[in-house]
């Protein structure tokens, strides 16, 4: 393979850390940043693009860091599933891009908004494009660190509040996934994934691999949001801006599931019995309570945290049960959550804007002062809860079928059980803050000069903003075919990973 | 801190520590060393600075804002990791220049360019750090 294909890895990682270190020697000059950080994006998006279309066409595609021979050196390497998720994030990101820049205080801008999310995006890429299982670890720790930047921009104090919990599990996750990694290490020899899995496979099965499979469980799920880790997540989300909660709602709780992917289908692919049986648990549970958490919250940014923590839930049942139809349906979901996570907290933003208030038994009569709203709440809640023409529904219909193929009766049951609860909530919450006639004296809410006044200025950009994402995934139901198409790739990659292993070894030039 | 000792030796602390910070930079070119511990000793002699004289005499002696500093590092070494693309490697293979006037020169590298990169990153961010924390005080 020539290098110079090989470089398209480079850049979706590459541009947005340079756009970062601009910006960065730009401080204080807010045009400059905000300037510097589109181009940076949307560099990364057109690269990310075009990285997925030689994918497509060519398949695999690797390439090893400074020319070191890949079970030694570090490959970056991209599959069909690699490649997808860094398209549909960075295009999910540009989205969230505006609506943050329309959203935030200058003050906020030239304090870092853009270098720090240019730094997250880095690390996302990285993580979606690295094949060796350190350099995965190095790649959650920049999303971390720029997080937890971005986690407290503005230093409101409920901000640190929600802040410490965050860095706290989340450094206890990565330390937990660094010594799962350690472990494996030292009982292999090698980092590499595709090198890995062929060590792995020939090491007896015992207590030792076992435990290092669910130490890996453990420490992923907890970055995944999976039961019974989540709680930091509905305790740190709805305090940042909300194009920030955006941001880490639609990447970094997907991110970590993408890790579970890679390393139980890589590294672990025939998996353990108490590791699958413990996974299938997880994600039932994880599906249950976030739906039933969204179901008894009153704060809307809280609310959709937990729909965030209940989408978890499917996409880790989907790689529970395993067979290539269920690892679709995971994939699809992935997609559909990058983009409905955003959404939601997008529109939940939009309400806190207009409104003053983000308790929905205080709000009332939001559909009068901004219809359109209305409307895009709605449309992002049914896709959320997977109802028929939105994107919502055909992972589920995927997911149910292959539940039902392999058997896993518990978690067809889970997965259509949270899809009712999390149509109660939208319809709940649709009901109270949108539906109901407007009670003229407690409320805040009284929508007509104080809506569209909050709404005015950068307020066409953030209807923009949120337009394109549920426009997105209207489009993703209708059109669901070419999805579907590419999530089938992605998945039987999966199964049978031969070209991946192929591309990321190959880039080893050990022959003279 | 306003201790007589502590200002009158710094400006000579500063100058050895800086320039005993780029003799590490240098030398972990072949041997133990390189841009991050260089970067720690440049940063701890600034930081001997900023204890001395405060944080707005660091300032002026930086020129540039510490945080500037560190992305400026950062597009170097990522500058660095470019120049591969020139001669059709990958990304971050080193590159070499070996001039005709002393062929033995080893240092004329990206890789000792990505190290630089390095060292300014490590200064710059630490640096901003303490100059923040001697700002609350």
């Amino acid at each position: 393979m020539s290098e110079m294909t090989g470089w398209l890895l480079v850049w979706p990682i590459l541009l947005p850390v340079l756009a970062s270190a601009l910006a960065v020697v730009a401080w204080g000059r807010e045009r400059t940043q905000t300037l510097i950080g589109f181009a940076g994006l949307l560099a990364q998006f057109v690269a990310a693009l075009a990285l997925f279309v030689q994918v497509w066409a060519q398949g695999p595609l690797a390439m090893s860091m400074g020319g070191w021979a890949a079970p030694f050196g570090i490959a970056l390497a991209a599959d069909t599933l690699g490649a997808g998720l860094t398209l549909i994030a960075t295009l999910v990101a540009l989205a969230i891009a505006v609506y943050a820049w329309a959203d935030s205080t200058p003050e906020q801008r030239s304090g870092g908004l853009f270098p720090l999310v240019l730094a997250l995006m880095t690390g996302v890429a990285g993580a979606f494009l690295t094949s060796d299982i350190f350099n995965l670890y190095v790649w959650f720790e920049v999303t971390l660190i720029s997080s937890f930047g971005l986690i407290v921009l503005g230093g409101r104090r409920e901000q640190i509040d929600g802040a410490v919990k965050y860095a706290v599990l989340n450094l206890l996750a990565t330390t937990l996934l660094l010594i799962a990694i350690g472990l494996l290490y030292g009982l292999t020899g090698t980092l590499n994934m595709a090198d890995l899995a062929a060590k792995v496979a020939q090491l007896p099965p015992g207590a030792a691999l076992e435990s290092i499979a669910l130490l890996f469980l453990v420490s992923l799920g907890m970055k995944a949001a999976l039961f019974p880790l989540y709680f930091w997540l509905p305790a740190a989300y709805h305090t940042p801006l909300p194009a920030v909660s955006a941001l880490f709602a639609a990447l970094l709780t997907k991110v970590g599931v993408y890790a579970l992917i890679r390393v139980f289908t890589t590294v672990f692919p025939e998996g353990f019995a108490l590791t699958r049986e413990a996974m299938a648990w997880a994600a039932a549970a994880t599906m249950l309570l976030g739906a039933l958490g969204a179901l008894a919250e009153v704060d809307l940014r809280r609310l959709v945290s937990y729909t965030v923590v209940s989408g978890v839930g499917v996409m880790v049942a989907g790689l529970a049960i395993g067979s290539e139809a269920a690892l679709l349906a995971a994939i699809f979901y992935i997609v559909h959550s990058i983009i409905i996570s955003a959404a939601l907290f997008m529109a939940a933003g939009l309400v806190v804007r207009s409104a003053g208030s983000a308790d929905i038994e205080q709000l009332s009569g939001l559909y009068k002062g901004v219809p359109w709203l209305a409307v895009a709440f709605l449309l992002a809640g049914l896709s959320l809860a997977g109802v028929p023409p939105l994107a919502g529904f055909w992972p589920k219909v995927y997911l149910v079928q292959a539940g039902l193929d392999a058997g896993a009766h518990m978690l067809v049951v889970a997965v259509l059980l949270s899809g009712f609860l999390l149509l109660l909530t939208v319809g709940r919450s649709f009901a109270l803050v949108f539906w109901r006639e407007a009670e003229s004296a407690a409320t805040p809410a009284s929508p007509a000069p104080g809506a569209s006044a909050a709404l005015a200025g950068g307020g066409r950009h953030l209807r923009y903003a949120l337009g394109a994402l549920v426009l997105l995934t209207l489009l993703l139901g209708l059109y669901a075919a070419p999805v579907v198409e590419v999530a089938l790739r992605a998945a039987s990659e999966l199964r049978a990973p031969g070209p991946y292993f192929d591309a990321v070894l190959g880039t080893a030039e050990l022959r003279p | 801190m306003n201790s007589i000792i502590l200002r009158t030796a710094s400006p000579f602390l500063v100058g050895l520590t800086v320039l005993f910070s780029i003799y590490v930079l240098l030398r972990g070119h072949n041997e133990p060393g390189g841009g991050f511990i260089g970067g720690l000793i440049g940063a701890s002699a600034f930081a001997t600075y900023t204890l001395a004289e405060g944080a707005a005499a660091t300032r002026r002696a930086l020129v540039l804002s510490p945080i500037a500093l560190a992305g400026i590092g950062l597009l170097i070494a990522g500058a660095s990791g470019l120049a591969s693309l020139l001669f059709g490697d990958a990304f971050l293979t080193g590159q070499w220049w070996f001039p005709a006037f002393n062929p033995e020169l080893k240092y004329l590298s990206t890789v000792v360019l990505f190290d630089i990169g390095v060292y300014l990153v490590v200064v710059g961010a630490i640096l901003a750090i303490i100059i923040g924390l001697e700002d609350e005080t």
